[in-house]
């Protein structure tokens, strides 16, 4: 239920994965435009994702503090991302106490589907202060092309 | 699709919240970093998840008994279109009462992976102490 897909799939969560995506995009089609006012859909699965087109790639962003970026796996195969990776939180000792515990900790396990392939060979990953950034270019198969029409 | 494919923990969304220091000139949201707050008999130990901020832009201010904790996140290229959003991007506050009992001088903060880890040493007059009976 959690997996993204662009493509119409033909069970019915996908399809009100879809709904549910065309509803929050009419919704926000009465809001004014402030860059950050975009639907926000509920997350289900960590970490949570936005996902970004630059005109040449996809990005993909995932809020990830906490995350030893070498436990983080990531695996790109056609238009089908896998994040992979375990977030540590520090453990009280034996003469410590708890005031709050808020973070979570444990492995995780994502996937997600892009709305076109990728070349999996230039995918970039990028760990910075708790994000995680991917830059996924498009595939040449699947990059637009101005074809020219011959004529004799 | 199904739950093989995602699995793990539990996501929690970010909680807005209004400033509570006066409003920012900036326009944003402003989010509750959440936090794990650790006593033992040397210190408080306080890490909060601010992902996303860098060292400079976190302000830590201890004043009166109050440590508050605010952080400031560089908005993204205006150029990539947004396809799917599951968070937003903002910065951060809280604040939290800690009595006169630290020791304030003594107050370490460091910054990796988006975690901020604060070392709130206790007054020497407030660390536990056993008492010899002679």
């Amino acid at each position: 239920m959690a997996l993204i897909r662009w493509r119409e799939g033909t069970d019915l969560f996908s399809q009100l994965d879809r709904m549910q995506r065309e509803v929050a995009s009419l919704m926000g089609a009465f809001r004014p435009w402030t860059g950050n006012d975009f639907a926000t859909f509920r997350p289900e699965v960590y970490p949570p994702l936005n996902i970004y087109d630059n005109g040449e790639a996809f990005v993909v962003r995932a809020e990830v503090p906490g995350v030893d970026p070498k436990s983080l796996e990531i695996e790109a195969t056609g238009d089908t991302l896998t994040l992979r990776g375990e977030r540590t939180v520090a453990e009280a000792g034996p003469k410590a106490s708890y005031h709050r515990r808020e973070r979570e900790a444990g492995e995780f396990r994502r996937s997600l589907t892009l709305p076109k392939p990728v070349d999996s060979s230039k995918v970039v990953a990028n760990c910075d202060s708790g994000v995680l950034e991917l830059q996924l270019p498009y595939a040449e198969e699947a990059k637009r092309r101005k074809i020219t029409v011959k004529s004799a | 699709m199904t739950s093989k494919e995602n699995q793990g923990m539990e996501v929690s969304e970010k909680r807005a919240i209004e400033p509570t220091a006066g409003e920012p000139t900036r326009q944003g949201i402003m989010y509750t970093p959440q936090v794990d707050i650790i006593e033992d008999p040397e210190a408080i130990t306080l890490y909060a998840d601010l992902p996303g901020v860098k060292r400079d832009d976190v302000v830590i201010d201890v004043r009166e008994g109050v440590l508050s904790l605010s952080a400031t996140v560089a908005p993204l290229p205006g150029n990539w279109q947004p396809l799917y959003r599951e968070y937003q991007v903002g910065g951060y506050e809280r604040r939290f009462n800690l009595g006169d009992r630290i020791d304030t001088e003594k107050i370490a903060a460091k910054l990796e992976n988006g975690v901020l880890r604060l070392t709130l040493p206790k007054a020497e007059s407030q660390k536990p102490r056993k008492i010899k009976v002679i």
